[in-house]
């Protein structure tokens, strides 16, 4: 009995490390990145995810996540790391990269454009600020109209968002305080470049809050982009905010009769970033290279998103090009991460507390 | 007849100690899966919540010299000269920004202040901070001349500490006043109290619809309970996101039921009902009537139809024969359904999330948005062991005055 449960064990334990050692032959070659999913998904993973793994032969998993810094920090504090490269909101992206959950990238060894430009020329600054992550979209917050709900009166400013008289009507916004705050602040006329000045003091916030009172009884609150566009559609809001390339999406794809303002739109990058501690750094920064070069990024305006490098516009699709939101950028401003590095926890409470008053 | 003798006595106890070893051994395969997924995570949520030694570990000899310091005016230079070089060297391993944050939390603010500091100081050499730190720290932001600033970094690097469960009862510990109302932000009372209201409201409503239901499905014959009874179940076995959502479908401004109403003349206006708590308590008492519905519906069935026919013939009428005789009976079933349903709303999360707009939101929510968004997890624990703790309160409560061996779940 004893000798029999000693060779099952000795079996079970070949097979356990036959298993591992095939395991870690795989894990060699794959490499697990994660992104936002959606439209944008859909885009990343024809332009960047699919010709990487056939120029490579690396496999990819390709996974969605909502955002947010929690899960990495579990990976990062448990030092179980399962994502290897995660594509970040910059308004997340400096806290992770403070916090020490993500591993640094030298920036002097991307690739130059295809137009023979060095990376640092080539790459809009901003793409470039942080030392833990490399910029690759620039997109933006703006709020969007259905022209079969609206009416006689079309919106065009961000007043008139805030405006029930002129436009009568429920609004959507993601139940957040970034973005609205600012929102708020631009629609009582403080000036586009002013705005996180004003919102550092207690009075400017309050001022904030007190101009989203005069709609509170018109909000609707939601809580992932995605749902943003089903309100449009359905008549639950008359004006919705969301992700430029949400809208547009719908508007090409499906041929909804959205249409978006881009006055006051609060614009931001995305950027690739690697975990700290994960295994493959080395292909993860050869994929980050990869996925910021040229011609991957010149897929992107797809979705509306503009690529951060600028020799990827000559390459991208002409007729997309009016509905970046780098088109644009003369009636928005850039969502600073600095500023809600600093405020995004206590007026987040703030906002919780005005929203049950 | 004799006594056992000593072997036949040792005998008998070695094979009573295997049964009972055999016994644990088939309990020890879910005595570990409580212990790794129950146990565990609740006890380190716990632990969380009081153990913070993120700040100690970072400035350490810092926090050694603010021992001196008597709270009332600025900390003396030979402070300033040592946190200015604590400082250099996080800057110099990139731990500048974990710092950051952490002390943003402890005073709004302080994150860029700490960073743009840090960048400052990295700039200078380590003998030379030792004299002149305090001093280029001065001049890095005004926020190091504030008393106030000092105070938060010597609280906040307390590795011990009872702060979060004082956030998360809107209170906060001045240092002349001692411990008071929060000036700053007055919201997770409010919260805990709107929370259990509505888990209050839920109860009620499932015990409501699910009372008589249960009655009648009692009264039937097995086979027709038995077929009405996976009515019951069903959407107990769909997805909880689905029901959801279907409940979205409906109530929505140009939803199913709105349009019904317009399109009898009922109303002439679609009534706002999703994304207001009217909505959470319908989709909720919806999802959780089968919670109160099956153990309702197993203790009347063992109930003998003869007691209620025995009051009857007895002379009492319906109504207080009902009252007085089956009522009581059910009562087992009815408690431990209201404890179900009550327990599971308190910590519900995705349904007030999707429908519950402004002023359905709960305790929950707020957790995960400090889970999720503002990272501190020390106070979503602190937050999360109030909610178990509250639990384990009313669960007490309610033992003293029903019992809870009343409770049968079938």
């Amino acid at each position: 009995m004893a000798r029999s449960l000693t060779t099952r064990f000795s079996a079970f334990a070949l097979a356990a490390a036959l298993g591992t050692a095939g395991f870690a032959a795989s894990a060699e070659e794959s490499l697990t990145v994660v992104s936002w999913g959606g439209a944008y998904g859909v885009a990343q993973k024809k332009h960047v995810i699919d010709p990487f793994q056939k120029d490579t032969g690396v496999k990819v998993l390709f996974e969605d996540y909502s955002g947010g810094v929690a899960e990495i920090k579990a990976q990062v504090e448990s030092g179980n790391i399962q994502w290897d490269v995660v594509d970040f909101e910059v308004i997340d992206l400096e806290r992770a990269c403070s916090e020490g959950l993500l591993e640094s990238i030298p920036h002097e060894d991307l690739p130059a454009g295809v137009d023979g430009k060095s990376a640092a020329e080539d790459f809009i600054p901003e793409a470039l600020a942080s030392e833990c992550a490399v910029g690759n979209i620039v997109w933006s917050v703006v709020f969007a109209y259905n022209e079969k709900t609206i009416g006689g009166t079309k919106a065009a400013s961000i007043e008139d968002f805030f405006d029930t008289k002129k436009i009568p009507g429920k609004r959507a916004l993601r139940k957040r305080p970034q973005v609205n705050m600012e929102w708020a602040l631009l629609a009582d006329g403080v000036a586009p470049k002013d705005v996180y000045e004003v919102l550092a003091t207690p009075e400017g916030q309050q001022r904030a809050f007190d101009k989203l009172a005069t709609i509170k009884d018109d909000l609707v609150w939601f809580d992932s982009w995605s749902q943003a566009p089903q309100l449009l559609n359905d008549g639950g809001a008359v004006l919705v905010q969301s992700a430029n390339g949400r809208f547009y999406d719908a508007i090409r794809q499906e041929n909804k009769p959205f249409v978006i303002v881009w006055d006051g739109h609060v614009y931001d990058l995305d950027a690739w970033a690697i975990v700290k501690g994960t295994q493959k750094k080395d292909l993860a920064l050869k994929f980050i290279a990869y996925a910021t070069g040229s011609k991957p990024l010149a897929g992107m305006p797809d979705v509306a998103y503009g690529p951060t490098r600028k020799s990827s516009m000559p390459l991208a699709d002409p007729t997309a090009a009016p509905h970046l939101p780098t088109a644009h950028l003369d009636k928005g401003i850039q969502a600073s991460s600095d500023f809600w590095a600093d405020y995004g926890e206590s007026l987040g409470e703030k906002f919780n507390e005005w929203l049950l008053k | 007849m004799s006594s056992l003798t000593t072997t036949e006595a040792d005998q008998a106890a070695s094979a009573r100690s295997k049964k009972r070893l055999t016994a644990f051994l088939f309990v020890v395969p879910l005595l570990a899966f409580i212990l790794l997924t129950f146990v565990a995570p609740i006890g380190s949520m716990l632990w969380r919540s009081v153990h913070h030694p993120a700040v100690a570990e970072l400035i350490p000899l810092t926090l050694v010299e603010l021992q001196r310091w008597d709270g009332t005016a600025l900390p003396d230079e030979t402070t300033l000269n040592v946190f200015a070089q604590e400082l250099h060297g996080l800057a110099k391993e990139r731990l500048s920004g974990k710092l950051s944050e952490e002390l943003n939390r402890a005073y709004t603010g302080m994150s860029s202040v700490v960073k743009s500091s840090a960048r400052r100081i990295a700039r200078i050499e380590t003998e030379q901070l030792a004299t002149q730190g305090a001093g280029t720290l001065l001049k890095a932001h005004g926020n190091w001349s504030k008393p106030e600033v000092w105070y938060a970094i010597k609280r906040a690097g307390a590795v011990y500490t009872y702060d979060y469960y004082l956030t998360a009862l809107d209170l906060e510990l001045h240092p002349e006043q001692g411990i008071q109302v929060r000036e700053d932000t007055q919201i997770y009372l409010q919260l805990y109290g709107k929370t259990l209201n509505m888990a209050l409201v839920i109860t009620l409503f499932c015990a409501l619809l699910g009372y008589p239901l249960a009655y009648y499905l009692a009264g039937l014959p097995e086979n027709r309970a038995n077929l009405l009874l996976v009515l019951v179940l069903l959407p107990f076995w769909t997805s909880l996101l689905v029901r959801t959502t279907a409940w979205i479908a409906l109530l929505q401004t140009n939803g199913v039921i709105n349009s019904f109403l317009l399109s009898t003349g009922l109303i002439s206006q679609p009534i706002e009902m999703l994304y207001t708590s009217f909505a959470t308590v319908v989709a909720m008492t919806h999802i959780l009537l089968p919670f109160m519905i099956l153990p309702l519906y197993s203790v009347m069935r063992g109930i003998d139809p003869s007691y209620l026919r025995a009051a009857l013939s007895l002379g009492a009428k319906p109504i207080p024969a009902f009252a007085r005789i089956y009522f009581p009976m059910t009562l087992p079933g009815l408690s431990a359904g209201a404890l179900l349903v009550f327990i599971i709303s308190v910590g519900y999360y995705i349904t007030p999330a999707l429908v519950g707009g402004t002023d359905g939101q709960m305790i929950s929510n707020i957790i995960a948005f400090h889970m999720q968004r503002s990272n501190n997890w020390e106070l979503a624990a602190a937050l999360g062991s109030l909610l178990l703790g509250l639990i384990l309160l009313l669960y007490w409560v309610y033992d003293r005055f029903v019992g809870a061996s009343n409770i049968k779940l079938g």
